[in-house]
């Protein structure tokens, strides 16, 4: 039957035109289009990994800040609590410096009165004493005015003395 | 419900019309259906395309005729007689005086087919080429069109060509692409029933013949080293290679009836589903002279069978074009295997 056996005629233009067909498109049609799609398809992958690596990044980044805040946040209240701390520490200390400066400056003013009472005082009893030699002289003078007198005040004094010497004894 | 019988009747209407189909079969009497000649004659060539009779008149055009027998003879189909030929019982051209057969170049009806969907083909591919010229494809896809071709065609590169050919695909990809685009588009002008279509062009020997013999070579011509120790030499006990090679002789064998297997695949798929949908077409009028009341029903019948044929058809016409060339790929895979476990080999002689 002819059905089943192949004519030569249409074999012949078969293989021409399947040739001629194939010619022009593996030349011009299809390397030209799988080749795009395949480079369009590359460039999505790549751009989709980009982005992924992006994104990580991006997640990093905000990590990374988020930390840095943090930290700038501590730092802050330790630098605050020094800082209070400091001050405290500083008033305290003049406080402090105040409280003794001010004992030493009593301490000096009470000396100072000790050592200029002290010089009044000796100057007052100086000049008590010379009055006191001047005034007996004076009267002295005008009591032993004659040998008799002179002679009684000895003896007198000569008494008192043994008497004091008798009751210190 | 107005648009659904309005899509049945039209598709009726595509339907392989049987009225002309008296070919060169035997004379049956008038009024009958001669079932040989109505089959065979659209599924098989012919000299001439037919396309309808009207009124007992044949519309038909001329193709040339090329043949040499004592010299190159070119003439039109309808001037056979008088260039001093005329048709076998066949249908095939001899020589008036001899009756022997000429070399027969004509351009027949599935000759001509295959130049018109060819031409389509190559259009359609170098159009869609042409949009990935015109367009920066880094930076959109294509829609319409183009957006389908590429879907069909990464489709066959990523599903078929690169799972069966594996490593290096993309030196068989053109080749492969061709012949899916080739087959697929033939077999869906084989079911548009008149006149650019309803040739029987993938559904006949000689085209999937070559188609075969592409992969054959395909296979035979890149295949490897490995490749062709498994053939002449395969892992088999040694008793059945020496004296008698009997695992090397079905091997060779086997080089053949890979490609057979795909020539006849193709061509009796597309055939036989010709034959159904004319057959189912056919029972209209078989049944002509049962009495209008059968004869109606069995229309009604034969309508739907014909709509389920005809999308049945068109699913067949993917799968076989998927099929072709999957088996093409996997053929030419199998050619390029490397050798997986050299020890292996030793152990088992």
């Amino acid at each position: 039957m002819s059905l089943i056996t192949p004519d030569f005629g249409l074999l012949f233009w078969m293989t021409l035109i399947f040739a001629i067909v194939f010619f022009v498109l593996a030349k011009f049609g299809f390397p030209l289009i799988t080749g795009m799609v395949k480079k369009r398809s590359d460039r999505i992958e790549d751009s989709l990994r980009r982005a992924e690596e992006a994104d990580r990044q991006l997640k990093e980044m905000a990590e990374t800040h988020k930390r840095m805040l943090e930290e700038v946040r501590k730092e802050q209240a330790r630098i605050l609590n020094e800082a209070a701390a400091s001050g405290e520490k500083i008033v305290q200390e003049a406080k402090e410096q105040a409280r003794s400066q001010a004992a030493t400056m009593i301490e000096q003013a009470r000396e100072e009165i000790r050592i200029e009472q002290d010089t009044a005082r000796r100057q007052l009893t100086g000049e008590v004493t010379a009055l006191a030699i001047e005034v007996a002289e004076k009267l002295v003078r005008g009591h032993l005015d004659n040998a008799d007198k002179q002679d009684a005040l000895i003896e007198r004094l000569i008494d008192e003395a043994r008497a004091s010497h008798q009751t210190t004894s | 419900m107005h648009r659904i019988k309005t899509i049945l009747l039209l598709l009726a209407l595509m339907l392989p019309f049987p009225a002309g189909a008296s070919g060169h079969g035997t004379p049956s009497k008038p009024g009958e259906l001669d079932m040989q000649s109505y089959l065979f004659g659209h599924v098989s060539d012919a000299y001439e395309w037919h396309i309808t009779t009207i009124n007992g008149h044949p519309v038909s055009f001329p193709l040339p005729c090329i043949v040499i027998d004592d010299g190159l003879h070119v003439f039109l189909s309808n001037h056979i007689e008088e260039s001093g030929y005329r048709l076998n019982e066949e249908g095939k051209l001899v020589n008036a005086a001899t009756g022997e057969r000429p070399i027969d170049i004509s351009i027949t009806k599935n000759a001509f087919s295959l130049i018109l969907s060819s031409i389509l083909l190559v259009a359609l591919i170098l159009w869609t080429a042409g949009w990935y010229r015109k367009h920066d494809a880094m930076k959109e896809a294509p829609r319409g069109f183009a957006g389908l071709m590429e879907m069909l065609i990464s489709m066959v590169t990523d599903d078929i060509i690169k799972e069966g050919v594996g490593k290096d695909y993309e030196r068989y990809a053109p080749y492969l692409l061709t012949a899916f685009f080739f087959i697929f588009l033939n077999n869906l002008l084989g079911i548009v029933p008149f006149f650019p279509g309803g040739a029987n062009v993938t559904g006949n020997i000689a085209v999937t013949l070559c188609l075969a013999l592409c992969t054959f070579l395909a296979v035979n011509l890149f295949g490897n080293k490995h490749y062709y120790k498994d053939i002449f030499w395969p892992d088999v006990p040694t008793w059945l290679k020496v004296p008698l090679p009997l695992m090397p002789l079905i091997e060779i064998i086997g080089i053949f009836t890979k490609p057979f297997s795909l020539m006849v695949r193709l061509f009796a798929n597309i055939l036989a589903g010709h034959i159904m949908l004319l057959g189912v077409v056919a029972v209209i009028f078989v049944t002509a002279k049962l009495g209008p009341a059968l004869n109606g029903s069995m229309t009604v019948i034969s309508v739907l069978f014909g709509v389920f044929m005809d999308i049945l058809e068109l699913l067949v016409a993917f799968i076989q074009a998927y099929v072709f060339t999957m088996l093409s790929s996997v053929f030419i895979g199998l050619s390029r295997q490397e050798p997986e476990h050299e020890t292996k080999i030793e152990t088992t002689k």
